[in-house]
């Protein structure tokens, strides 16, 4: 008898004696003989629940070697804190186990949350209308670039800042690497951190399907978002934003007040565990003229036969199972539980919190950054940043391994393992979990070791 | 009784603070020029006190039907028992606090996650290799048909073309189109299933691959897979198998033994994670040797005991989403699959094709059944004996309702008309599939003596039929202030 099945031998017997058959092998006899005699599953027995959190709790044990307070590291999956109500919420079974909104009557606590999960994101990005979201940042980064090649048929070349995150960079390739008409062009980061305006000015041109940006990018800082929106569209193409970090964005000016045309952005600071990178969730949104063009699952409002507000899956033309090979995505569900969170933590928030927390965000990475550069790690360029900034620490960057081994503090990431022109820095990031005495130990850990170090890192 | 709720957007009160992490920062910094500031000071967010946003969700989950309260017969989605103990597991803090960019040294537990799972999935398909990283089973096939494509361009160039039973999920010529490849429907035999002399018909050297489910969305265990993968190879195609229906399969047949070549897993389903309301699942994706130098970097090493992420991978189709994949239900799967061990999951898909049958066969004389064809893990009825008294398919769903089921996938597969498919799993008691069978039987017979009271159900949940063109024809899909309540506001 398996775990989690209630079947006694009394329940197997009566059951097959309905059926008509005399075993259970009787049922999988038209399955050839010797396909069923090879496909004995060689793991081991079942564990009891107290073995396997045993067994699971000893894995679990051995990351920690620091803690998530002593990891000055965002660069994509960036460490936040979150109020109880969240997870209170997710560990909600009928939230938890119920699945795609097929039935919306019995459905409706799932539909409305996916709808002020709709608003939220369509707030936060600063556009008019957003899907029940993406799996991530990085494949909805992808599918906005997919929208855009609808959106501007005809055209080919899509125009993407290296400082946007390289994990949504590489994505994108990916997806698009069965396309003949799609073709992807660099466009280098300036010596400040920013994508390059003059190099982005000449690349512009007649084919430009559209550009894609970082907001922030990928060394932390705010680009100029504006200026390339209007560069782009002179030449009738479209503007993508990228947001790692959405925080970011309660601070910034949003990605359609700075006039794009799609934005996007990785849900998970907004109330989800870094989680060893996943499971995230990709916010997407759009202008209203554009919305028949989106990917994804979008719910709707409407109202039921006595005239009562409801909420119901709406747009499905555009989708697989209807469309099916021409469909404007291959998408089937969105991510729906981590979609809840963001609803539940942004609820929690509000307006009031979410401003407090991207001023704390913002003032404690800028204090950490004067620190750093008060004992002799400067910081690499002067682009403003919000939580996240990149310092020239050669001695850290190169026995990083080292230094997280030693000192149980991790103090950045290595940036040219990414972008190999930033050799001998490390991207820090600064954030509501990383209180004082982390700070204290993150300036004595990059703190360079006497004056001859001090010299070579200035 | 189930009480009323507004959008968390119209509660609240101007001015109300919201949930605080940490006291204001003193220490003077220069802010941000105007113009880099946002714009409009958030306004449009929320200000509501702790107890209003948590009896806000709390009343709305009230208003879902789930796998957890309900029998969630769904088709096709395998909406199993998702164990609690996994919840925890997910959560221990050296899993859900671990960032993905520590040093391996200080991660060995979480890739050991990833090593055990990877193996366990590969014993399971009979295959070679193994990657974690799409999140979610659509996500899967798009890169299975990648590493289709990759794999042709590197033996004398990419193919146009991909075979597709009428049969399938909306999302296999939904995936391959995104690769890329023309779709070719190959129509199902009088069975219900797939036959060699149909892809023979079209199977030439401009075929990339066949994309088959097995068992197919009928249920039906491809009996001819074998003979139907050998006129592929011979081609010089590869077999993609969608893995939706893996349930029906563990200790019955492996993937690796039938000629497939590539497969994608769904754990949300077989492995029984939270579907989540859509998402986040996981879609693993096992491959033939001769397919493994394609799958995406980085993947996970041992070397000298100790395990590491090999990004060293030239001929790679590169990678589908940032980091390794969607971790945290990565542990909930291997889990369950701890939990229930080998001979276990054997038993899981045997429990899973009992209680199919069992339903099939109480059921059939009501909902005559599609094909005579024998199931495996579900069955596709349809509503043909109803259709004199004007009831179909969707009113028997609807009606089900009230009888406090979720109802099964309808209209699905296409090749079905007035589809009712039914998937138990393995989870269920006999009572309950007992109490799920009288439900239908007495809907059927509700049909012939009371049809509008199939007609207009349901009528015992929070909401009655919705208007879905309504929805569509004048989209409402944002709040936009309050002078949009109660759907009577036009789109501005």
């Amino acid at each position: 008898m398996s775990a989690y099945t209630p079947h006694t031998p009394g329940d197997v017997a009566a059951m097959l004696s309905a059926i008509g058959v005399g075993s259970i092998d009787d049922l999988v006899a038209h399955v050839p003989a010797h396909l069923r005699e090879r496909a004995r599953i060689g793991l081991a027995p079942g564990l009891t629940e107290p073995d396997l959190r045993r067994a699971l709790g000893d894995l679990a044990a051995k990351n920690e070697v620091v803690t998530e307070g002593a990891t000055f590291v965002g660069a994509g999956a960036y460490p936040h804190l979150a109020p109880g109500v969240v997870n209170q919420i997710l560990l909600r079974s009928e939230f938890a186990t119920a699945y795609t909104p097929y039935q919306p009557e019995v459905s409706q606590g799932t539909l409305q949350s996916i709808f002020e999960f709709q608003t939220f994101a369509a707030l936060i990005l600063g556009l008019d209308v957003a899907n029940a979201s993406m799996y991530d940042g990085a494949s909805a980064t992808a599918e906005a670039v997919l929208m855009a090649r609808r959106l501007v048929p005809g055209r080919s070349t899509v125009l993407v800042s290296r400082g946007v995150h390289p994990h949504y960079r590489e994505t994108l390739a990916t997806y698009v690497q069965g396309l003949a008409d799609v073709r992807l062009r660099e466009v280098p980061l300036d010596a400040d951190g920013r994508t390059d305006m003059a190099a982005l000015a000449g690349l512009i041109g007649p084919d430009t399907m559209c550009v894609v940006l970082g907001y922030p990018n990928v060394l932390g800082v705010v680009e100029n978002v504006a200026a390339a929106a209007t560069a782009v569209h002179a030449a009738g193409g479209l503007a993508i934003t990228a947001t790692p970090e959405p925080l970011a964005l309660a601070y910034v000016r949003s990605p359609g007040g700075c006039g794009v045309d799609i934005a996007v952005a990785e849900g998970q600071s907004f109330g989800l565990p870094v989680s060893y990178g996943g499971p995230g969730v990709g916010l997407f949104a759009t202008r209203d003229a554009h919305v028949r063009a989106m990917p994804g699952r979008i719910v709707g409002e409407t109202v039921d036969a006595q005239g009562r507000r409801g909420y119901v899956l709406t747009l499905a033309t555009r989708e697989q199972h209807i469309r099916r090979q021409r469909a404007t995505s291959n998408i089937c569900t969105n991510q729906g539980l981590c979609a809840l969170a963001v609803t539940v933590y942004l609820s929690m928030l509000g307006r009031d919190g979410l401003r407090r927390l991207a001023e704390t965000n913002y003032r404690r990475a800028h204090a950490v950054a004067a620190r750093l550069e008060a004992v002799g790690v400067p910081r690499v360029g002067s682009a403003p940043f919000f939580n996240e900034f990149v310092v020239r620490a050669p001695g850290a960057a190169r026995a990083w391994e080292q230094i997280v081994a030693r000192d149980g503090i991790v103090p950045g990431y290595p940036l040219a393992r990414w972008l190999p022109e930033y050799m001998d820095t490390l991207l820090v990031c600064v954030t509501e979990v990383h209180d004082d005495p982390a700070v204290e130990r993150l300036v004595r850990t990059l703190t360079p070791a006497g004056p001859a170090a001090r010299a070579q890192a200035g | 009784m189930l009480l009323p709720e507004p959008l968390i957007f119209e509660r609240g009160s101007h001015g109300r603070s919201g949930w605080s992490a940490s006291a204001p920062i003193a220490d003077p910094v220069a802010s941000l020029p105007a113009e880099l500031r946002r714009e409009d000071d958030l306004a449009g967010l929320p200000e509501v006190g702790e107890l209003d946003v948590l009896r806000h969700f709390l009343r709305l989950s009230q208003w879902n039907y789930s796998a957890a309260t309900t029998m969630y017969p769904l088709g096709s989605c395998t909406m199993k028992y998702n164990p609690v103990v996994n919840e925890d597991m997910a959560r221990l803090p050296g899993f859900a606090a671990l960032h993905p960019l520590v040093p391996e040294a200080a991660a060995q537990g979480a890739l050991e996650v990833v090593w055990q799972l990877e193996r366990a999935l590969a014993v399971v398909s009979g295959l070679d290799a193994v990657s974690l990283q799409p999140a979610a089973g659509a996500q899967g096939e798009l890169l299975g048909m990648l590493l289709v494509r990759a794999y042709h361009a590197d033996h004398g160039g990419p193919r146009g073309r991909v075979l597709i039973p009428t049969s399938a999920h909306g999302t296999n010529p939904a995936s391959s189109a995104l690769c890329g490849y023309d779709v070719v429907e190959v129509p199902v035999g009088r069975r219900g299933l797939l036959e060699p002399a149909a892809v023979d018909k079209v199977m030439n050297d401009g075929v990339a691959a066949l994309m088959v489910t097995n068992p197919n969305t009928l249920g039906l265990f491809e009996e001819e897979i074998e003979a139907i993968a050998r006129i592929v190879h011979a081609r010089g195609g590869l077999v993609y198998m969608d893995g939706a229906n893996m349930n029906a399969l563990m200790g019955v047949a492996k993937p690796g033994d039938m000629g497939v070549d590539v497969m994608q897993y769904n754990l949300h389903k077989t492995f029984s994670t939270p579907h989540g309301g859509g998402g986040p699942g996981a879609g693993p994706v096992a491959v033939r040797a001769i397919l493994q130098d394609y799958l995406p970097a980085p993947r996970v090493v041992r070397r000298d005991g100790a395990f590491a992420w090999e990004t060293e991978a030239p001929k790679s189709v590169g990678r589908v989403r940032s980091f390794y994949g969607n971790f945290g239900i990565l542990v909930r799967a291997l889990a369950y699959m701890l939990r229930v061990g080998g001979p276990g999951l054997e038993e899981v898909t045997r429990l899973a094709i009992l209680n199919a049958n069992y339903v099939r066969a109480r059921l059939t004389g009501a909902y005559p059944a599609a094909y005579d064809t024998p199931v495996l893990h579900e069955c596709v009825l349809s509503d043909k004996q109803l259709q004199g008294f004007g009831v179909h398919t969707l009113d028997v769903a609807k009606r089900l309702l009230d009888y406090g089921f979720y109802a099964p996938t309808i209209y699905f597969p296409l090749v079905v008309k007035g589809a009712i498919m039914i998937e138990p799993t393995e989870t269920e008691s006999k009572e309950t599939l007992d109490s799920f069978v009288e439900a239908m039987l007495a809907i059927a017979e509700e049909a012939r003596t009371a049809p509008q009271r199939v007609l207009e159900a349901p009528h015992n949940t929070w909401v009655s039929r919705l208007d879905e063109t309504r929805a569509a024809r004048r989209p409402v899909l944002r709040w936009r202030g309050p002078a949009q309540v109660c759907g009577e506001a036009e789109e501005n």
